[in-house]
């Protein structure tokens, strides 16, 4: 079957889908976005977390057909849809995203990478404040539940802009990482945080 | 494979009266685990996600009548004055993003013994509204549960949503796992006190084939604070009577030992969590009772 919806922004169609098949494999095979992570396809390690209508999910659980005509957002377009998002400033509920700018292109997000041309990891290529504040925290150490955890913590600060580490810790408790012991990760999330309530 | 999208729920009943091994599907997090895991190949996936009356509630009245697929997030957010029980075990449910799309239907649909609604559902007293071409019919909870991962639903009968009674009284829920987010209960307890009727009723997850109610622990208790005018002078629950009432619920379990837990250490822990609850909810009943009291 045929699945036809926006992904970070931009209207796409997948050919040839199996009815069985998830979201998160249409993402990544069908649409060479690799960036949401494939572990556990059971919705334990949340490495595979996009948005679906503004709403974080595991995508290994949502049916490709479910999908249609919904929006999207993984993390190749997650720093283009806080860029939108601040400049529309009001909006909450990211609804806004479909709202402001033209969303980036397949191929824009498939060679998507947090690598700039300088020295510095990150510098030169655009990061959302989240991102930003994962590679200044020293967040991220083997990477693959950083897709993941990008998405859930953007979101939470959307939702909530001054949370307790209790707010932190069970924003993230559908996101497992081996690697870090988290504690990294809930020092880049209240940088984040931090950083986003001097903006204002 | 057969992916169906009906745009109405009257086409949903349609569609499952043609094809009865059609599987629903709405949140997909039972249904998606299966098929990735290849562990199910249905010839027909049945996508609820389209019908938007699913995903709403209505609270007027006595009970609140809850879409099927009301995602847990809503629950915990906006019913937890009309259903803590289930505001409770919602909040228990894996994280954010499981409870972003896994609802009360899907529990029921799926009749795992260790769901987490069921615990609240048995303790707060509600019906299963089941739905097919040939009608709509009230499936009592006591009613609902049929063997494990079995319920009373017929072939071509979809699950519109659940009528629960609304909380007359203060309500728990408590879960034994691992950790506090992403476990699957090694077994569950719930407990609702019921002021206006004076009757106490229990949930019992994950410790027999089936969610069970422990019935000859609500009923000895019913007794207890009947005799001892408990429900009028708000005294505190006598340790004997919360450790025979303890015994009681355990005494309810049929449980089995699995990775999860011996059969032993659930009929244990089932007895330490009746305890617990039964404790927590009445001194919340005795404050309530106190508080009126005083402004009386």
């Amino acid at each position: 079957m045929r699945v036809s919806f926006t992904v970070n922004g931009r209207r796409q169609e997948a050919d040839d889908v199996w009815e069985g098949e998830s979201l998160l494999y249409v993402l990544r095979e069908r649409l060479g976005l690799p960036g949401s992570k494939n572990a556990c396809e059971q919705g334990e390690c949340g490495s595979c977390t996009v948005r679906l209508d503004g709403v974080p999910v595991c995508s290994c659980l949502v049916a490709a057909g479910q999908a249609e005509g919904r929006e999207i957002v993984t993390v190749e377009g997650l720093a283009d849809f806080a860029r939108q998002r601040s400049e529309h400033t009001g909006c909450a509920t990211g609804a806004c995203n479909s709202v402001g700018g033209d969303g980036i292109s397949l191929d824009e997000a498939q060679r998507w990478a947090a690598k700039g041309q300088d020295s510095q990891t990150g510098e030169g290529a655009e990061l959302s404040p989240v991102q930003q504040a994962f590679i200044d925290a020293g967040a991220v150490q083997c990477g693959f539940c950083t897709p993941g955890l990008l998405i859930a913590a953007d979101e939470m600060l959307e939702r909530n802009p001054n949370p307790t580490d209790a707010d932190i810790r069970e924003a993230l408790s559908g996101n497992l990482c081996r690697c870090t012991g988290y504690e990294k990760i809930m020092d880049a999330v209240r940088l984040a945080a931090a950083r986003q309530s001097e903006a204002v | 494979m057969d992916f169906l999208r009906p745009a109405s729920w009257e086409e949903a009943l349609a569609a499952k009266a043609e094809h009865p091994t059609a599987v629903p599907i709405a949140g997909g997090t039972d249904v998606m685990v299966e098929i990735n895991f290849d562990h199910r190949r249905p010839e027909y996936l049945l996508d609820l996600t389209r019908i938007g009356e699913l995903g709403e509630w209505e609270a007027g009245g006595e009970s609140v009548r809850l879409g099927a697929s009301v995602p847990y997030t809503r629950i915990m957010e906006n019913l937890r004055r009309e259903l803590p029980g289930l505001a409770l075990a919602s909040h228990t449910v894996a994280s954010p993003q499981i409870r972003n799309r896994g609802g009360v239907g899907g529990n029921l649909g799926t009749a795992s013994p260790a769901g987490d609604a069921h615990p609240a559902l048995l303790a707060a007293g509600a019906e299963v509204e089941a739905e097919s071409v040939r009608g709509s019919r009230l499936i009592p909870i006591d009613d609902f549960y049929t063997g494990v991962k079995r319920n009373a639903l017929a072939p071509d009968e979809l699950i519109r949503a659940v009528r629960i009674k609304k909380a007359d009284g203060p309500q728990q829920f408590s879960k034994v796992g691992t950790r506090n987010a992403m476990v699957i209960a090694v077994c569950a307890f719930g407990l609702a006190l019921h002021p206006e009727t004076r009757t106490v009723r229990t949930g019992i997850g994950s410790a027999a084939p089936t969610p069970v109610r422990a019935r000859a622990a609500e009923e000895f208790l019913n007794a207890a604070l009947d005799e001892g005018g408990f429900w009028d002078n708000g005294k505190i629950i006598t340790p004997s009577v919360a450790k025979q009432f303890a015994t009681l619920c355990s005494a309810a379990c049929n449980p089995i030992d699995d990775v999860r837990g011996t059969a032993s250490y659930r009929r244990h822990a089932v007895g330490v969590m009746a305890r617990r609850t039964l404790t927590w909810t009445w001194e919340s009943y005795r404050g309530t009772a106190a508080r009126t009291e005083g402004v009386a």
